[in-house]
């Protein structure tokens, strides 16, 4: 499995330039919401959390739909499917390059973008805390989506109908965590919701692959 | 799709999947790889059911599909072993990314990979799909030596292949 993950790892290097447009991508969306509301700060900062963290959400979902979709049509699948790997860990590698490759690097520039929308500097160690297992639910629940859809026709407009409904939980503890007066709470329900997330979605993911590849 | 399908491949044996386009070659094999459930019948592996346990079952397979499952980011040495390259020709270009090969040359690649895999059975889906006569050739060396290491090897193909003590199954 960290033999798949490094050989993922190179992969993504050598295709920098998806990770970089995503970035652009959450970095530009985040600055549309400063031009759409005006420059006031206190308005800025009363939805600095939330923009983050849809931003975030939605620029982590550009690159999911090549997750597998190049592996389904190159037939990559079939090999990773016969490597003797069961399916779930294959699922599970998958999502960890996703988060590593995303996630990651949203986490190490969502700081100058949360500075930028004026959120107070106190709230930004929780933001980072809130989006650091936020980003991994969103590999999970991304990974097994991206399964799910995998061989549909339209899949990358399928991925998103079926993500974000169930990232829903995760962005209402996510924000909760950085606008709450109390935010070890919904800090804890974003962990509970992670470690569900970490066995069932590689679980479910795997047995899409098994289903998309038959 | 198929029925009253039976065959048995001892120790160094081939064979051979003959029928038309959409008679169930494929599917056949993707059946003996696990990767497509059988709905009726058994898979035997040394007289125990070799789809029992789905990991080890995969171990012992090579699988060559229609497609070659070749990254064109890659180079040609990040898919196999550089050893596996010379087999197949295609030692000049080990350095050299995949997206520069022709269709014939991915092929070759992708037939290494099987040839470097130590696995004991080939299952292989058109073969010899865009390889000119040379490479034939070479990969009827590799299939010889794979059979007289004790490996075996089921193929699908509609091009003549022309190898000693073949079992033909017309599907």
């Amino acid at each position: 499995m960290i033999a798949l993950i490094a050989r993922e790892l190179k992969l993504s290097l050598r295709h920098g330039a998806d990770t970089v447009a995503a970035l652009l991508f959450f970095v530009i969306a985040g600055t549309l919401f400063a031009f759409a509301v005006g420059p006031s700060p206190t308005v800025l900062a009363g939805i600095a959390a939330g923009v983050v963290w849809v931003c975030a959400l939605l620029a982590a979902l550009l690159p999911l739909d090549r997750l597998f979709g190049a592996d389904f049509e190159d037939g990559t699948l079939d090999l990773l499917l016969l490597s003797g790997l069961p399916a779930y860990e294959i699922a599970l590698a998958k999502a960890a390059v996703h988060w590593l490759t995303s996630g990651l690097p949203l986490l190490l520039i969502t700081a100058p973008l949360a500075v930028m929308l004026r959120l107070p500097e106190a709230k930004l160690a929780l933001l980072l805390l809130s989006l650091a297992p936020g980003t991994m639910i969103l590999s999970l629940l991304g990974t097994l989506s991206a399964a799910v859809s995998l061989g549909a026709r339209r899949a990358a407009v399928l991925m998103p109908l079926i993500t974000l409904p169930l990232v829903i939980p995760a962005l209402i503890f996510g924000t909760a965590v950085v606008t709450s007066d109390h935010p070890a709470a919904p800090l804890y329900m974003l962990g509970a919701i992670l470690l569900a997330a970490l066995p069932l979605a590689p679980l479910g993911a795997g047995a899409a692959l098994r289903a998309a590849a038959e | 799709m198929l029925k009253g399908v039976a065959f048995a491949l001892g120790s160094g044996g081939m064979l051979l999947l003959r029928g038309e386009n959409g008679a169930g070659k494929s599917t056949l094999l993707r059946a003996i790889a696990g990767l497509t459930p059988l709905a009726a019948g058994a898979l035997l592996w040394d007289n125990s059911p070799a789809l029992a346990d789905r990991a080890a079952h995969a171990a012992r397979i090579a699988w060559l599909g229609h497609l070659d499952a070749v990254k064109p980011a890659l180079t040609v040495a990040e898919h196999v072993p550089l050893a596996a390259l010379k087999p197949v020709g295609l030692e000049r270009f080990a350095a050299l990314p995949a997206r520069f090969l022709s269709a014939g040359q991915k092929r070759r690649l992708a037939i290494a990979r099987v040839a470097a895999s130590g696995r004991p059975l080939w299952l292989l889906d058109e073969p010899t799909t865009g390889l000119d006569a040379a490479s034939v050739d070479r990969f009827a060396a590799l299939c010889m030596a794979h059979r007289a290491a004790g490996g075996m090897i089921i193929a699908s193909t509609h091009t003549p292949l022309d190898l000693p003590d073949m079992e033909v199954l017309a599907l």
